[in-house]
């Protein structure tokens, strides 16, 4: 269990104020101008050195996705975009880190930017997060108030920071609709290569960080690479917040070790499983796009990349979405699917016409109105919509469906066999040959 | 040049190649709907989906360079697979998400026999469906008068979106709404206000836009296809007439590098209906009481020969139109020194272009395609937009493709590309060449300069010192130099240039077309398609064209002639090319091609021609002008001619430059007779108003 002494996000729960005075009080800022005198190469190699993975789902090493940016300049700026449109269904991690202690986040970005030769971050908050808006901007006024950042800096760096409004849609997460979205485009996903790192935003070399990943590089650099290297598990390393929701006594936002074992994770933090442990049923352990896991398989596990990946899901988020034997299954994989349908943005095809048709089958699965050949060919479709689109949209609507039919085909089957028991007026249809 | 191995085959490609180009270059064949090598990369259809040796997943071929590809581990070069199992299974997945909401609506679909979903469909896809939900319904668009839309059938390939967007620089094409909602349409419904609009149904892959006014007419497989030249403008745009019986359904483009890409206009594409209108189909002879009355070819002839006969020569005249082919005006020549006359114009709207000072004096010199070559353009009394289409989207082309400097003279306009609007009359242009304005500087530093000079700048009383000033500042800028001939005269009439060609114009002590057509002047005019002009009343008007037109109202004897469509003829474009058209109907009832009624009537006035077929007449006309015998080659012209110009001089007006095209959709007989080029020109009309509100 982490120690008190090793949080990074000390005011995680609002109890103190999110203010500069409060932030310098608990760490933030401090020393910033010795980390930026150590250069571009120390930053990148401590990163690199604290094994941080990103924390926006995929889990990329974030001190080689800074190295990647180009070392000489070619004339065009370097800017560094932060994700903080966090739209996956059951993530609030970053929402708190805005609204609590957005300072070390500016901190962070300041770092990032010393470290990619940038000299402007921009933040790309999600439309609905108002309250975190405007708690954000606060913090960047102080923080231009206080000469921390802007053109004369105390750091000696120049560098400038601007907040976006995003409108709520949820593709503008994926990095590339976010550059779109920023450049008062409409927000579809890019094709890649090029990567952003050579034409990102407005054609400059370009990095997109999660916020969590941001908000803790000023921290890992006064402690050094080596001390979050040596929290968590190999290859697996540092904090990590975690966002519990679902069928737990107390759904909470907690940073804990990587690699806490799950069961530990709850009891610790969440008072358990409602019911207890016999009533749960399954965990989505990243966020709704991954697929979900059997509480018996996840139970004694490890919550990191690796293990959970080895359980066929993935960490994502850290968005653990807790389910007890009360839950209908096949109903919340439907809603999931009715999300990803809404939220395509409609460009490339698999996408497009595989989101509408997996949740119309998916739903009437959850009738039971369907048959059981259906099964194998929903996820048929499932695999011809992963790994054929532009954008992970697509692979984000197909995993939920996956991990379904691979734990739940039992119940997808009784399902139909009680509506099959039954007369019904409204027959299966069969398409018109 | 990085190698690449397609299907156990090696290639060396160029490494800007994408993947599907190296395929192609490998001879595998990529389906496709969104990728088109015109428009921007989209790369969202996925259907050009390979697998690629070492990469987790399938690539879209169209987006993926070469020079994206990683070599094997030892070194080899990357591998692509076209016809693998993941390929195939990967195609086949995106077909059927294609087809799941695509109608089963072929057997009524326009779009039927030339549709590359069908075409797709049957070669890459599977033969059932396992879609069992309804199929979204989507509702139709108006998007204008050209264009039908089935959004139904939209597969969302965003080829209409790009090139609205790309090629024709109206942002009116677009899509709402997001995921399986998205939907393709104008804002508001209101009609797309570009002059190459309907080239979105050529582009649809599907039948989702399809041509409004050709809807449910024919099926291509009933089609007879004849490839021929356009008249509308002065581009010469390949065109493809297609036929079903005697009538002609529609024209398509057909792809010409160097004049028109692929696209046309929609006067090019939709005056169909206007080649069926309004038909002179037989003689009319206007008799005592002042009516036209139906006549036979001898009694025409006859009412022509009484005319002529025992009249002063330098009395008798003949103007030729804006539609003539070049064997055309090559027998009314003739005809005309037959009969001893020297009073010859093709100039209708009076341009001061003289082909004696030389050919590079009155043609495009630098070549449509060299357009993509210049880095400064000054545009001279002309609205490229309306009066050569597919030169502005070459200059647009230009434009996007990097930094060029365009400088406009004239009327104000929304060109679609950015530009310095310099002034609005000559004493801008003086100012220009006197180096007594901004935009000179730019000029001179320029390399390949173009100075365009349009037919507003022309057709005026100055004319002629405005092209000699406007040649000077060819010479001041350095449009001339080895290499590079930046002098641009831009035609607005197809005839033009092939009539300026063979000496269409006043010979010595001859008269003007303006002169011939005023009161009292001439005894007999003979009015060859010629349209645009008023003969005063007094002289005996002979109207030898297609259309009951102004000409046709004015005249005395009516000879019916053939359309473009009907006929073999010649003509040379803006850039001095010329061009064969060649016959994809015949011309109505007793119409008759126009060189051959020209040679008929020229034995009944006693100055027999001396051809009795096409090929004889072709032949004396080459052995004169052999450069009309070179099918789209163009001839340089010698750069000479626009120093002797720039000598020439004159005193220049003061009155500002006005567009020859008032109303871009009504310009000649055939448009005139068309009810869809009335509808878009009242829609324009419209808008315009709208705009001056």
């Amino acid at each position: 269990m982490l120690q008190d002494k090793d949080r990074i996000f000390t005011n995680l729960y609002g109890f103190h104020s999110p203010g500069l005075e409060a932030a310098r009080k608990r760490g933030a800022w401090d020393e910033t101008k010795f980390l930026v005198d150590q250069g571009r190469e120390w930053i990148i190699d401590e990163m690199k050195k604290s094994n941080l993975r990103g924390r926006g789902g995929a889990g990329f090493p974030t001190g080689l996705k800074w190295s990647f940016m180009p070392k000489q300049s070619d004339g065009r700026p370097h800017y560094l975009v932060v994700n903080a449109d966090e739209s996956e269904p059951g993530t609030c991690k970053d929402r708190e880190i805005m609204r609590h202690d957005p300072h070390l986040l500016i901190e962070g970005c300041l770092l990032a930017c010393v470290a990619m030769g940038a000299h402007a971050a921009y933040i790309y908050i999600r439309g609905e997060y108002i309250a975190e808006r405007e708690a954000l901007q606060r913090a960047i006024d102080e923080a231009y108030e206080a000469n921390l950042i802007g053109k004369d800096n105390v750091h000696g760096w120049p560098f400038d920071c601007y907040l976006a409004h995003g409108a709520g849609a949820y593709i503008c997460g994926e990095e590339t609709a976010l550059l779109e979205s920023l450049e008062g485009k409409k927000g579809m996903p890019r094709l890649k290569p090029p990567f952003p790192a050579n034409m990102g935003l407005w054609g400059c070399p370009t990095t997109v960080n999660n916020v969590e990943s941001i908000a803790v590089a000023g921290t890992i650099l006064r402690r050094g690479g080596a001390w979050f290297a040596g929290l968590g598990r190999p290859n697996n390393h540092g904090t990590k917040l975690f966002c519990v929701s679902g069928h737990v006594d107390k759904p909470c936002n907690v940073e804990e070790e990587m690699g806490i074992p799950f069961r530990e994770l709850i009891d610790k933090h969440c008072g358990g499983i409602r019911g207890g442990w016999d009533n749960l049923k399954c965990v989505i352990p990243g966020g709704s796009s991954v697929p979900l896991v059997p509480g018996a398989e996840i139970a004694d596990a490890p919550m990191d990349f690796d293990t959970l990946r080895g359980l066929g899901s993935g960490l994502g988020t850290a968005a653990v979405i807790v389910m007890d034997q009360s839950t209908d299954i096949i109903r919340a994989i439907a809603r999931i699917s009715y999300f990803y349908k809404h939220e395509s943005c409609g460009q490339c095809t698999p996408c497009r016409e595989g989101t509408g048709w997996m949740w119309r089958v998916v739903s009437r699965m959850a009738e039971g109105r369907a048959q059981k050949r259906e099964i194998d060919m929903l996820l048929e479709v499932t695999k011809q919509v992963e790994g054929h689109t532009i954008c992970a949209l697509g692979d984000a609507a197909a995993w939920p469906i996956q991990g379904l039919i691979r734990h739940y085909r039992h119940e997808i089957e009784q399902r139909i066999d009680e509506y099959a028991a039954n007369p019904h007026g409204d027959p299966v249809r069969v398409a018109a040959e | 040049m990085p190698k690449i191995i397609v299907d156990d085959i090696e290639v060396d490609v160029p490494a800007e190649y994408t993947l599907l180009q190296a395929c192609e270059a490998a001879g595998a064949e990529i389906p496709r709907f969104c990728f088109h090598e015109r428009l921007s990369i989209a790369g969202n259809c996925r259907m050009c989906l390979v697998e690629l040796k070492g990469a987790p997943k399938p690539v879209a071929s169209c987006a993926w360079g070469v020079k994206d590809c990683r070599p094997g581990p030892n070194g080899e070069p990357p591998t692509v697979y076209t016809k693998s199992a993941s390929t195939k299974k990967a195609r086949e997945g995106v077909m059927e998400f294609l087809l799941i909401n695509h109608p089963l609506d072929c057997p009524i679909c326009d779009q039927g026999g030339e549709c590359d979903l069908q075409d797709q469909a049957m070669a890459y896809g599977v033969d059932s469906t396992r879609f069992h939900e309804n199929k979204r319904a989507v509702e139709d668009k108006y998007i204008g008068p050209l264009v039908k839309t089935w959004m139904n059938r939209c597969i969302h390939c965003t080829r209409c979106v790009r090139f609205a967007t790309e090629v024709a620089g109206v942002p009116d094409l677009g899509a709402i709404g997001r995921g399986e909602d998205m939907e393709i349409t104008t804002y508001l419904e209101k009609a797309m206000g570009s002059e190459l609009q309907s080239c979105v149904a050529d582009l649809c892959p599907v039948g989702a836009l399809t041509s409004k006014p050709y809807a449910y007419n024919a099926r291509p497989w009933e089609l007879t296809k004849t490839e021929s030249i356009d008249v509308m403008d002065a581009v010469g745009s390949a065109i493809r007439v297609d036929t079903r019986g005697r009538e002609v359904m529609r024209i398509l483009p057909r792809v010409n590098e160097a004049i028109n890409e692929e696209w046309i206009t929609d006067k090019t594409r939709h005056i169909v209906d206007g080649l069926r209108r309004q038909r002179l189909d037989r003689p009319y002879v206007r008799g005592a009481d002042g009516r036209l009355k139906p006549a036979s070819w001898s009694e025409a002839f006859a009412a022509i020969a009484g005319a002529v006969k025992g009249k002063d020569p330098s009395r008798i005249g003949a103007v030729a139109g804006d539609l003539c082919a070049v064997e055309d005006m090559w027998a009314l020549k003739g005809l005309m020194q037959g009969l001893g006359s020297a009073n010859l114009d093709c100039r209708q709207d009076g341009a001061a272009l003289d082909p004696a000072l030389g050919r590079a004096g009155y043609v495009f010199n630098p070549t449509i395609q060299g357009i993509e070559e210049a880095d400064a353009i000054l545009i001279v009394g002309a609205n490229p937009r309306i009066e050569a289409s597919l030169v502005n989207v070459r200059i647009r082309k230009r434009w996007r493709q990097g930094p060029v400097a365009i400088g406009l003279i004239g009327e104000a306009a929304n060109l679609t590309y950015d530009h310095a609007y310099l002034g609005a009359g000559p004493q801008t242009l003086q100012d220009l060449v006197d180096c007594r304005h901004a935009f000179a500087e730019t000029l001179k530093a320029a390399e390949r300069p173009i100075v365009i000079v349009g037919q507003g700048a022309l057709a005026r009383p100055d004319g002629a010192a405005v092209l000699s000033l406007a040649a000077k500042a060819a010479q001041t800028f350095g449009a001339i130099a080895d290499g590079w001939n930046g002098f641009a005269v831009l035609h607005t009439a197809a005839a033009r240039v092939g009539g300026l060609d063979i000496g269409f114009v006043p010979g010595e002590g001859g008269k003007t077309a303006a002169e011939m057509c005023a009161p009292g002047a001439m005894d007999v005019v003979w009015l060859l398609g010629a349209d645009e002009i008023e003969v005063a009343p007094g002289a005996f008007v002979v109207y030898q064209g297609t259309h009951g037109d102004r000409g046709a109202h004015r005249a005395d004897v009516i000879l019916p002639g053939a359309a473009y469509t009907e006929k073999n003829g010649l003509y040379v474009n803006t850039e001095g090319r010329p061009q064969f058209g060649y016959r994809a109907a015949f011309p109505p009832g007793d119409a008759r091609e126009d060189w051959a009624i020209l040679r008929a009537v020229s034995d009944v006035l006693g100055a027999r021609l001396p051809f009795d077929t096409l090929a004889q007449l072709r032949q004396g006309l080459f052995a004169a002008h052999p450069h009309l015998a070179e099918d789209e080659r163009i001839t340089p012209a010698d750069p000479a001619a626009i120093g002797a110009l720039a000598a020439r001089g004159g005193e220049i007006g003061n009155a500002a430059f006005t567009s020859p095209i008032a109303d871009f959709y009504l310009t000649n007989p055939i448009a005139r007779a068309s009810a869809i080029m009335a509808e878009c020109s009242a829609l324009a009309q419209g808008a315009r108003q709208e705009a001056a509100e």
